[in-house]
């Protein structure tokens, strides 16, 4: 298992290919559905005025997302009541609902990784060669296990999207992913749903 | 009568957080069928050690802890009302000790309620009276990313070649565990309805996940055909996490339904690895749980 701090160098994310385990140390932030929605539409396409403290939550995103990885995750949380937050319970959920945004936020914040689970799709394969930046696939369901590499909850935005969308930045300590979907091309995830699909066509003739 | 809140909030607990014997047992088979250094042996080893730590800590085997599914089978004369009450207080307080994440979400204002209350569908629960004493609570936990690869079909499917009979079924059953790919957290459990209408379809193809995972349809041809497509829905080769593998599927579980003569319903109901079932059985002030 190779050992990676974040935020990554471009050289680091080129010499990655599909198939590497990786386990990655420093601070990463979670975002999943409403979080990309959000992101698209205030600050990419821009089809919705910035509301509230949503510049605020931008300016202080750019720095960790720039050379850093996003994490498609909505945990379990203890110390809501005190904000002495706690991850309890912290897996991927399933990547493929941020397909239509994933490229263009990569690309907006120079985001180099993206953690979840299932895989992404042919938009995200090509912003990983632009950026460049990979796919990290961490184990659905595992969730008490990935939540002991999270050392520590750094602080929360947009906790009004609620707990399992809310951004969340930690620090994690050996977080365990592998690449499925790397910067030159290869996608794991392509060539399953290939495989599968010829194995399926010859189940079908039966 | 027993005060049911505590064991009512011990059942969620339990759900969420151990792992049924049946379940882990047939992961612990599953390891030895995928090749030593590969990703989907990995895979699988890591699911065991987060089954053990998950059972070891009392906290949540998966984040997502789904929608709460309850099925109670009551006694004569016993309130649906106070029991529905009981329950949700139990649910209240399960998301506040952590066992449970906040899942219910307005769907027009995208709210979470935080507690994990909404409208009368949200935790689900399903009564029905019963002979005897006995007071049964079944609950499931069914995460989203499950949830998201169900399908139904409507048969004939002339682009699947799939007629109306079982060998019909057969093929759009391959084809939803083709489309789930590794997105349901593979290797999955399938719950699988024929007949019905479109929505006692999707309930009964849930509520077949309640059986054993060695418990086949007692129709010899549905048992027959159970094992059958967990067969070949492992030739298809998509594996632990979709990393490519030799297990994609661990169990099949079949029913037949009637049906109108004009409709020929097939319901997957994709289940996680993470197949969280438990049962509490209440008898004058004995609980128990299975």
């Amino acid at each position: 298992m190779r050992e990676i701090q974040l935020p990554v160098s471009d050289e680091i994310v080129r010499s990655l290919k599909v198939g590497d385990a990786v386990a990655l140390t420093g601070v990463m932030v979670t975002g999943r559905d409403a979080v990309h929605k959000w992101l698209s539409e205030t600050f990419i396409k821009r089809t919705r005025p910035p509301q509230g403290d949503d510049l605020t939550v931008y300016e202080a995103l750019k720095p960790l997302l720039n050379g850093g990885v996003i994490y498609h995750c909505g945990p379990v949380v203890a110390g809501l009541a005190t904000k002495e937050y706690r991850f309890v319970a912290a897996g991927p959920t399933t990547s493929i609902r941020e397909e239509g945004y994933q490229g263009d936020v990569m690309r907006h914040f120079n985001l180099r990784g993206v953690i979840g689970k299932g895989g992404m799709g042919g938009k995200t394969l090509k912003a990983c060669q632009e950026v460049p930046g990979m796919y990290l696939h961490a184990i659905g369901g595992a969730a008490s296990y990935i939540a002991q590499t999270v050392k520590r909850v750094l602080g929360v935005y947009k906790l009004e999207f609620g707990v399992p969308e809310a951004i969340w930045v930690i620090e994690v300590k050996e977080f365990p992913v592998v690449v499925t979907m790397d910067a030159h091309g290869g996608s794991l995830h392509a060539e399953v749903d290939q495989k599968s699909k010829s194995a399926l066509q010859n189940l079908l003739t039966l | 009568m027993l005060d049911l809140k505590e064991p009512v909030l011990e059942l969620v607990r339990l759900t969420s957080t151990d792992l049924p014997p049946d379940v882990e047992m047939s992961l612990r088979a599953a390891v030895e069928q995928e090749e030593a250094g590969s990703a989907a042996r990995s895979a699988l080893e890591t699911i065991l050690k987060n089954v053990e730590l998950s059972r070891a800590q009392s906290t949540p085997i998966c984040q997502d802890t789904g929608t709460p599914i309850f099925y109670v089978y009551h006694p004569e004369g016993m309130s649906t009302r106070k029991l529905r009450q009981l329950i949700t207080e139990a649910v209240v307080e399960a998301t506040r000790k952590s066992y449970l994440r906040p899942n219910s979400v307005n769907a027009l204002t995208d709210k979470n309620t935080g507690n994990n209350l909404g409208d009368e569908h949200f935790p689900v629960i399903h009564f029905e009276e019963v002979e005897g004493d006995i007071l049964t609570i079944e609950l499931m936990l069914k995460g989203g990313g499950c949830e998201n690869v169900g399908a139904q079909y409507s048969l004939p499917n002339n682009e699947l070649g799939a007629g109306r009979d079982l060998a019909g079924v057969r093929k759009v059953v391959l084809d939803a565990v083709q489309k789930a790919q590794g997105q349901g957290c593979a290797p999955g459990i399938l719950g699988v309805s024929i007949g019905g209408d479109r929505g006692s379809g999707y309930a009964a193809s849930k509520e077949v996940l309640f059986r054993k995972m060695d418990e086949a349809s007692s129709d010899p041809s549905l048992a027959a055909m159970e094992q059958r497509l967990t067969q070949e829905s492992n030739q298809l080769g998509i594996g632990p996490m979709g990393f490519g593998g030799k297990t994609t599927v661990l169990s099949t579980k079949m029913v037949g339904m009637h049906r109108l003569p004009a409709s020929f319903f097939v319901t997957v109901s994709y289940m996680c690895w993470a197949y969280r079932r438990r049962k509490m059985i209440v008898q004058g002030d004995q609980v128990r749980y299975e």
